[in-house]
């Protein structure tokens, strides 16, 4: 499990780092996504992992915190799934503008000369 | 009333009265002097009362606690020395109100005028009245920042507003200084309270500490004070209205500075180092301000520079570490603002009824105004020290002072040469200032026909002069006692036997008095015909120019160093800033790893799920398509990742995050549809029109960054295996698994996290999420899309094609039809899934859901409609107005949290019980549950604003070409 987690975080977070070196804005905001659900992942699993222990209480009485997945990691991951969300609807529109004002996709709003 | 209460007052009302003059009427000329002066009147009279308390070594005290654990408490202190600043700014104060009532033209904005003096009048009553050092910061950056905006006030003079930015520069940074200097005396002594830093005075001078501390507190008082070498703001500031210049220039703003070095005058006072520092600028500024004063043609000006010279005796009296000199060094304070304010003023007045206050132009004045010329005759002999008036006896304290040796030096032996000097100087620029202005032939050629201004314009001046002369003449009975508080106050038992009387005989003071006269007239009577006709400034040194360099190193600061940084360092592309945040972080992650390892466990793929692997195995390659496929097929590489978001999103849920799962399916859904709705706006890009040799830069470039990615990935991969490899410490999870029932009255951790636990994180997330939202709709309400995205996309002009072809068919028909059938369920799905929002959001704060994934899935409703019907058959039907929504949840959430209040309970405490609703059953009814609904509606409003307002996009197009459209048809 762990392993295999941990592999596919690199691989998001890898293949996000690399878009986000690309010329085009597309490329970056795609890599920004990729590197999100990396990070998403990666807060998440400092709880380590559990299945089948979802932390919802099942009685009123005083739980045993062993039983369930630890709850903290998933609460700052709720607030951030949405918040990147927002961060990437911003961009996105930050980028539409910026190729609307300069007529060019790359990320400086103009085309290398070269 | 307590002492301790009227001490607040003298601080807090003229705040109070400068911010009711702010916001009376720009004309109320009248009202705004009344308030000022029944300010500044209130504040003499409660200085007045206060006296018996501070007579004879006493103190009044007023604390406020602030921040007791760092000693920082709003403490409030007079003793003698503070009470006789406070009744000189406050006396000054009213005067000048009374003399700005006249001076002030009708057209300017005068309560904005009375405004600032009021918060000026304020800071200075603050800094001489700080118990608290820190405190006494905090008005003395007051007073930079009012003076500022006083010498501003005429902000369309460039004069103005040039001489107010050097006098804040200046002063700003002595400023800094200070607070630097009493930081560290606040280190050395352990407290920040005046009395226990006066009473450490030894303790202050003998530590290793005691140089820089000296030095950032005299950078903070010779600033302040205009001493050389940073005399040069004061004659820049003369841009002030006169009132102004009167009052921050003789009573205030520049006493601040030699306040603050007679105050800590018993702590730092009597070292080499406070010698040598305090005497080199004392001197060269009496020296220099009292000859560049002589060669000034503005009236202003020579009063400025006088000034200047002024505050450097004091700074000299002071630096010589004598008791007497201390003495004489407050007398000279009290008695110079005295004579100053009264000049300014009389400046003022010649300047206002003449229109000019060039003394090459001005003559024999004496003739039409003698009144004021008798006045100002009477003050600027005061100036020059002639007997029976008050600048004569302090005059002869400063001679006897220098004459005796205190620091065996050449600075010493000098200092009685220095005096004569500066004191013939003195006399010289007095006779200038008299015989120019008011005596030789009658004036021609004025701006204005010169004549007595108002009576009440002269009457501050009347009564300065007065005091100028009664104490002059008998010193002992009016001056006196108040004086003697103020030096016990600041001397304690140091107090020294001094002789106030104007005749000690015939001795070497009064013989350097009356040799310094007869210089200084000389002296004046060989320059009288140069100056008549000489340029500004003194001969020689007119290019030697403080204000020059100073613009120099502001230039050289604020621009070219500025640039050349900038052309070094900065760069405006965006891939090697990156780059670099990628390079740093990726050093910062791998020196702790380097220094201590990460104790990997051996990988192994025990207890690995085969269902597990097989969709990760789907995902990364998913990943890497993706990411390699984002230039030319941006469709393709947006469903790659919509996989790799459903694979994390089985992952939450396989690994017991139910909340995560629901959330992260429902985001997925709104992230595609947004970026779908982007993609119409970027350029079209084939692989086709690349050419095939890629050049060699651009492979290397390639080659590094597929490293730096795989070093990233590697990383990240290794540090994620590390840690989940290991076993958890324990964290305050526990804390709020045990809690959450009992406390937070929910059963899901997860949510009662989110609305009660870290309630308070989650209403500034939920701000954020606002914020973003509204800036998406303020960006794209500009949105202007290039001008090859604005035709149709190529697939509805075919399809539009297809039916302009077929007889039986309208252009749109097919564009209208293709969806029909998902469109109507998609329409049909409406109301289910705001059932199933609601039903989320019920089950929240019990089992996964809450409002988050409640505002999403509402969201996806909402959009689906555009979707399906078009943007415009849907607007026709349904208004969702977002921004309400937003400020809905924004509201609900900081009303639900500061309900708390009302009960007694800090900001976002829940309360939580269930209710029992027919039909429905128990149902949970916390506070957080209406918190939740705060947030369930923010995230809906700002889903669907972000959401709708880039769908919008398209129908406003064609909305404008239609607009274009049919005015081509009205022009035709």
């Amino acid at each position: 499990m762990e392993l295999v987690l941990s592999i596919g975080i690199g691989v998001l977070i890898g293949s996000g780092v690399w878009l986000l070196f690309r010329p085009r804005t597309y490329q970056v905001i795609i890599g920004l996504s990729l590197i999100a659900y990396g990070v998403n992942l990666f807060i998440f699993s400092m709880g380590r992992l559990k299945t089948a222990a979802p932390p919802v209480l099942t009685s009123g009485a005083v739980a045993n915190p062993a039983d369930f997945a630890d709850p903290i990691p998933q609460a700052l991951v709720l607030t951030a799934i949405v918040i990147g969300f927002a961060t990437t609807a911003l961009f996105l529109v930050v980028l539409l503008a910026s190729r609307g004002l300069t007529g060019s996709d790359h990320v400086d709003g103009r085309e290398p000369s070269q | 009333m307590a002492d301790d209460t009227s001490l607040i007052l003298m601080v807090g009302l003229p705040f109070a009265g400068s911010f009711l003059a702010a916001i009376l009427p720009t004309n109320a000329r009248n009202m705004a002097a009344g308030l000022a002066g029944a300010v500044a009147l209130i504040c003499l009279c409660l200085a007045i009362i206060l006296y018996p308390a501070v007579a004879g070594d006493g103190a009044v005290h007023n604390r406020v606690e602030w921040i007791p654990s760092l000693d920082l408490n709003f403490t409030l202190r007079m003793d003698g020395f503070a009470w006789m600043f406070a009744l000189l700014v406050s006396a000054i104060a009213l005067l000048v109100v009374l003399y700005a009532r006249y001076y002030m033209s009708p057209d300017d904005p005068v309560p904005r005028f009375f405004s600032f003096f009021l918060a000026f009048m304020g800071s200075m009553l603050g800094i001489v009245l700080s118990g608290n050092l820190i405190l006494l910061v905090v008005f003395w950056e007051m007073t930079s920042i009012f003076s500022f905006l006083l010498i501003g006030y005429w902000h369309h003079n460039a004069g103005a507003r040039d001489g107010a930015r050097m006098a804040l520069t200046i002063t700003g940074i002595g400023g800094l200084g200070l607070l630097v200097g009493v930081l560290l005396i606040g280190h050395i002594v352990g407290s920040y309270d005046l009395d226990r830093v006066l009473s450490s005075g030894e303790l202050i001078r003998s530590h290793p500490l005691y140089v820089p501390t000296l030095c950032f507190l005299l950078l903070g008082a010779l600033t302040k004070s205009a001493q050389f070498p940073f005399h040069f703001w004061l004659p820049n500031a003369m841009a002030a209205p006169t009132p102004v210049s009167a009052f921050l220039h003789s009573a205030t703003m520049v006493k601040a500075g030699v306040f603050l070095m007679a105050r800590f005058w018993p702590v730092l006072a009597g070292t080499e180092e406070w010698f040598w520092i305090v005497g080199l600028a004392g001197m060269c500024s009496f020296l220099l301000g009292s000859y560049f004063a002589i060669f000034q043609q503005d009236i202003k000006g020579l009063l400025a520079y006088s000034t200047i010279s002024h505050l450097g005796l004091i700074t000299m009296l002071l630096s010589l570490g004598s008791s007497l000199g201390a003495v004489a060094a407050i007398f000279h304070m009290m008695n110079h603002a005295t004579f100053k304010a009264s000049l300014f003023m009389a400046a003022g007045i010649i300047d206002h009824e003449t229109g000019t206050r060039d003394m090459r132009r001005l003559s024999g004045l004496f003739r039409v105004m003698p009144f004021t010329a008798t006045l100002a005759m009477v003050a600027s002999a005061a100036m020059a020290g002639v007997p029976l008036l008050n600048g004569f006896l302090s005059k002869e304290m400063f001679f006897a002072e220098t004459i005796e040796t205190h620091v065996n030096s050449i600075l010493d032996t000098a200092a009685p040469y220095a005096a004569f000097v500066g004191s013939a100087f003195a006399v010289a620029y007095s006779v200038r200032f008299i015989h120019g202005t008011f005596f030789g032939p009658p004036p021609t050629n004025l701006p204005h026909e010169p004549h007595e201004p108002p009576f009440w314009m002269r009457f501050p001046i009347l009564l300065l002069v007065l005091a100028c002369l009664v104490v002059g003449i008998i010193p002992g009975l009016t001056i006196g006692p108040f004086l003697h508080t103020a030096v016990v106050s600041v001397l304690g038992a140091a107090t020294p036997e001094y002789s106030l009387s104007v005749w000690h005989g015939f001795n070497l003071p009064l013989l350097m008095s009356l040799g310094a006269f007869v210089a200084g007239v000389i002296f004046f009577l060989c320059l009288k015909n140069y100056l008549a006709t000489s340029e500004e400034g003194p001969p020689y040194l007119r290019k030697v120019n403080g204000q020059r360099i100073f613009e120099r190193i502001m230039v050289a600061i604020s621009w070219r160093w500025a640039r050349l940084l900038e052309g070094y360092l900065g760069t405006r592309r965006l891939q090697p800033q990156l780059r670099l945040v990628v390079v740093v972080a990726l050093i910062a992650a791998t020196w702790p790893i380097w220094m201590q390892g990460l104790a990997l466990k051996p990988p192994s793929l025990a207890g690995a799920d085969p269902a597990f692997v097989g969709i990760w195995a789907i995902a990364i390659v998913c990943a890497v398509t993706a990411a390699w496929q984002a230039k030319f097929h941006r469709l393709v590489s947006l469903m790659l990742l919509g996989v790799a978001g459903l694979v994390t999103c089985i992952t939450f849920l396989w690994l017991s995050a139910p909340d995560l799962a629901v959330t992260q399916l429902l985001v997925e859904v709104v992230t595609t549809v947004l970026i779908l709705l982007g993609l119409r706006w970027l350029p079209k890009r084939s692989a086709e029109i690349v050419p095939d040799s890629v050049p060699l830069m651009a492979k290397v470039r390639r080659y590094r960054d597929f490293a730096m990615a795989i070093a990233v990935g590697g990383g990240a991969m290794l540090v994620s295996y590390a840690i989940m490899t290991r076993t958890q410490p324990a964290t305050i999870a526990d804390y709020f698994i045990e809690k959450a029932y009992s406390e937070g009255g929910g059963k899901n951790v997860v949510n009662v996290i989110l609305v009660d636990f870290r309630g308070f994180d989650t209403f500034g997330e939920i701000t954020v999420l606002g914020i973003v939202a509204l800036t998406v709709f303020a960006l794209l309400r500009r949105f202007r899309p290039a001008p090859d995205s604005i035709e149709s996309p190529e697939q509805q002009r075919i399809q539009n094609a297809h039916d302009d072809a077929q007889p039986d068919r309208k252009v749109g028909d097919t564009i209208s039809d293709y969806l029909l059938v998902p469109a109507l369920i998609m329409q049909w799905l409406f109301p289910v899934i705001i059932v199933f929002a609601a039903y989320l959001f019920v089950r929240g704060h019990d089992l996964p859901g809450g409002g988050f994934a409640a505002g999403v899935a509402m969201a996806s409703a909402f959009i689906l409609q555009y979707m399906a019907a078009g943007t415009i058959w849907v607007e026709d039907r349904l208004r969702v107005l977002p921004v309400r929504w937003i400020g809905l949840g924004i509201l609900l959430a900081a009303v639900v949290g500061s309900g708390s209040w009302v009960f007694g309970y800090p900001f976002l405490t829940s309360h939580s019980q269930y209710v029992e609703l027919p039909l429905i059953g128990a149902v949970p009814a916390a506070s957080a549950t209406l918190f939740d609904f705060g947030v369930f509606s923010l995230v809906l409003g700002a889903t669907s604003l972000m959401l709708i307002a880039i769908a919008h996009q398209s129908i406003r197009r064609l909305r404008s070409a239609r607009a274009a459209a049919a005015a081509e048809e009205e022009a035709a």
